[in-house]
């Protein structure tokens, strides 16, 4: 059966297209301010990619914050019980999920059978997100891009306190000012992302393996920083930030 | 399955307008106070009203007052004038909202009556005490504040003596506001009363328990505003009992709160007032019924400790001991009692930011339900009555997990 999965995120809308459990292809895009429109085109992109025509997909399941707008989809499911199946497609044995993505950050206890079976999301504050990385990009006036290996760099990270992605945007700033080394403010910028995460992993229970998917995955530092404070490794696929969509498409060929 | 114009009919309930009619008429007599020479007290809602009920003196609740503000939608507006005249938006939202409306005779039916004493317990939260000392000097009105110690495990001695001797104090109080003595009869009277209107309340509730459900959680919050406001009297005996009937009825009749119930939720804190058509909507889409919640039945809870043959002791007992005030390893016990009792597949936290006492061992609580019943939570973050904390995507989201969740457990 050939199944495709869209994933509206906040920032990024993603498409992946599987036939009988193997991937054909995935396809990353801005969503911008049309949720609709992006939905679908970047599933139109993905489709000419693979020279596919849209008869040929079976069955679609949207996910993400603009699930509901993807007018085209068989059904809409939530990212929380897609990055579960997407993680579990990736590694039958994984048992935590990290996935931090644009707006938020959540945590996802898999039972053995791919099924969610507890999550936490972070409340309305944006700390902890892509979008806070994004913020301090700009500030460092940085590519977010080398965000992972500069912050690899950095033996003595800066320290951020604030939890608050206005407020800690000026404390970098301040530390800016005060001539701190670039890869320490953003080694520390990291810190205190996987702080805040971890303490949500904790909440939840964190068993391994344990995988870390969305767009945030892609940040090496992040990563990093995150194995350090919760003491486990982390494994991260290089679908980590499709990893929704594909599990979106897991989920279509179920229903 | 769409359901028709009958079947929603069918399921409206028709003690509604009854409520609406005893409460219109309450706040009448309450805002006429004044000329018709009866006295007003601003009480707490936890605090013990039956010796007010007892000196006919009008009780008013600023949290019920809340709660109307919240459901009208005027919570923001509010909030944001008491955040202009200095008060933190940390503080809880009944407080600010309450606050605010009194500076500018606003919000729902213009404002509470002014208030000629003030009675604070401190059973609920501790955000009261200085709350109503702000009221007691605006209006210049005399405080008095009941302080029940917190109780982590048990209701000591101590404990005993120093309420059982506030009580009378209470009674000293009343009597010096009213200069009129305390009829004790009248007060046992009105204790019976009070014990009988709660006895029904918990059989209203316990309707709950069949399946499907005759009721959720968001009829309880409707129909909970007569056993705070007026416990004590006979209008809320009344009332009651044609409730229960009502419920009983429905049970008889098939007739469930919602189209069709598949899952049984219990609903954990204060309601999120300007959310409640809205959340008992999305529950519904997902054929979810809240059957319970751990907020209404608290103005029932203390009825294993209440002796009408010995109302005022254990008034005292009862009062300090309530849900709010006792320790969150007593909160799991009554809460995975709910579980039970009710059989429910989920438990769904609103972790309110005007409410710490209740939000604080929420965590602690999901852990034991997790533990010890093995049913999924969900928490939703949000202010009871300022809206400007609700968020209706992160919300959403939580919900439909949630709920997929289940469906994956429960099939």
């Amino acid at each position: 059966m050939i199944t495709a999965g869209i994933d509206i995120g906040s920032i990024t809308a993603k498409a992946a297209i599987l036939s009988d459990g193997r991937i054909l292809g995935s396809k990353v895009a801005f969503t911008g301010y049309n949720a609709r429109e992006a939905g679908r085109s970047v599933y139109e992109a993905l489709l000419r990619e693979l020279e596919m025509d849209a008869p040929t997909i079976e069955r679609i399941v949207s996910t993400g914050y603009g699930r509901n707008s993807v007018v085209f989809a068989d059904k809409a499911v939530t990212e929380i019980i897609c990055h579960g199946a997407g993680a579990y497609y990736l590694n039958p044995h994984v048992r935590t999920v990290i996935d931090v993505g644009g707006q938020d950050s959540k945590v996802l206890a898999v039972n053995p059978d791919g099924t969610v079976k507890d999550f936490a999301m972070n409340d309305k504050c944006a700390a902890g997100t892509g979008r806070f990385l994004e913020v301090m990009a700009r500030a460092m006036e940085s590519d977010l891009d080398d965000f992972g290996p500069l912050s690899l760099k950095s033996h003595n990270p800066s320290k951020i306190s604030s939890i608050c992605t206005v407020f800690a945007e000026s404390e970098v700033i301040s530390l800016i000012a005060k001539g701190e080394n670039r890869e320490d403010i953003i080694a520390g910028i990291h810190e205190s992302v996987a702080s805040r995460i971890s303490s949500m992993a904790r909440r939840v229970g964190v068993q391994e393996p344990v995988m870390m998917t969305g767009g945030v995955a892609r940040n090496i530092g992040v990563v990093r920083a995150l194995e350090r404070a919760l003491g486990v490794s982390i494994e991260v696929s290089r679908f980590a930030q499709v990893n929704g969509a594909i599990g979106a498409a897991v989920i279509a060929a179920k229903i | 399955m769409t359901e028709t114009d009958t079947d929603k009919k069918s399921r409206k309930m028709q003690s509604v307008g009854r409520m609406k009619e005893i409460m219109t008429g309450y706040y009448i007599d309450a805002k006429t106070a004044g000329q018709t020479g009866r006295k007003v007290a601003w009480i707490t809602s936890g605090g013990p009203v039956e010796p007010l009920i007892a000196m006919d003196i009008i009780p008013v609740y600023p949290e019920n007052y809340g709660a109307m503000i919240g459901a009208s939608k005027m919570g923001a507006d509010l909030c944001a004038r008491a955040e202009a005249m200095g008060y933190s938006s940390d503080l809880c939202s009944y407080a600010r909202a309450d606050i605010a409306s009194s500076l500018i005779d606003g919000g729902p039916i213009g404002g509470l009556p002014r208030p000629d004493m003030l009675v604070c317990c401190n059973n609920i939260c501790g955000t009261v005490l200085k709350w109503y000392e702000v009221q007691a000097r605006y209006y210049d009105a005399p405080l008095f504040i009941l302080d029940t110690p917190f109780c982590h495990t048990e209701y000591t001695d101590e404990a005993k003596k120093y309420v059982r001797r506030q009580i009378m104090e209470y009674i000293a109080f009343l009597e010096e506001a009213t200069k009129k003595k305390f009829d004790y009869d009248r007060m046992k009277e009105v204790g019976r009363i009070s014990i009988e209107g709660q006895r029904l309340w918990q059989a209203v509730l316990d309707t709950a328990i069949n399946r499907p459900s005759p009721m959720t959680c968001f009829d309880a919050f409707f129909h909970l505003a007569l056993i705070v406001t007026l416990r004590g009297t006979p209008v809320t005996v009344d009332y009651y009992r044609s409730l229960l009937a009502e419920m009983e009825q429905r049970v008889a009749d098939g007739i469930s709160a919602i189209p069709n119930e598949k899952y049984r939720l219990l609903w954990d804190n204060l309601p999120i007032w300007y959310r409640m058509r809205w959340l008992s909507e999305k529950f519904a889409a997902h054929d979810a019924c809240l059957v319970a919640d751990t907020y209404t039945t608290a103005w029932c809870m203390s009825l294993r400790y209440m002796d009408e043959n010995n109302f005022l002791d254990s008034m005292a007992e009862g009062y300090t001991k309530s849900y709010l005030n006792i320790g969150v390893d007593e909160m799991i016990k009554i809460v995975l009692e709910m579980v039970d009792k009710y059989d429910v597949d989920g438990f769904v936290m609103h972790s309110n930011r005007s409410c710490k006492p209740y939000s604080l061992g929420q965590y602690d609580i999901q852990r034991a339900v997790q533990r010890e019943r093995g049913i999924p939570s969900v928490t939703i973050e949000s202010h009871m009555v300022d809206e400007r904390s609700f968020s209706e995507s992160q919300t959403e989201t939580r919900i439909d997990a949630f709920m997929e969740m289940i469906g994956q457990k429960k099939g």
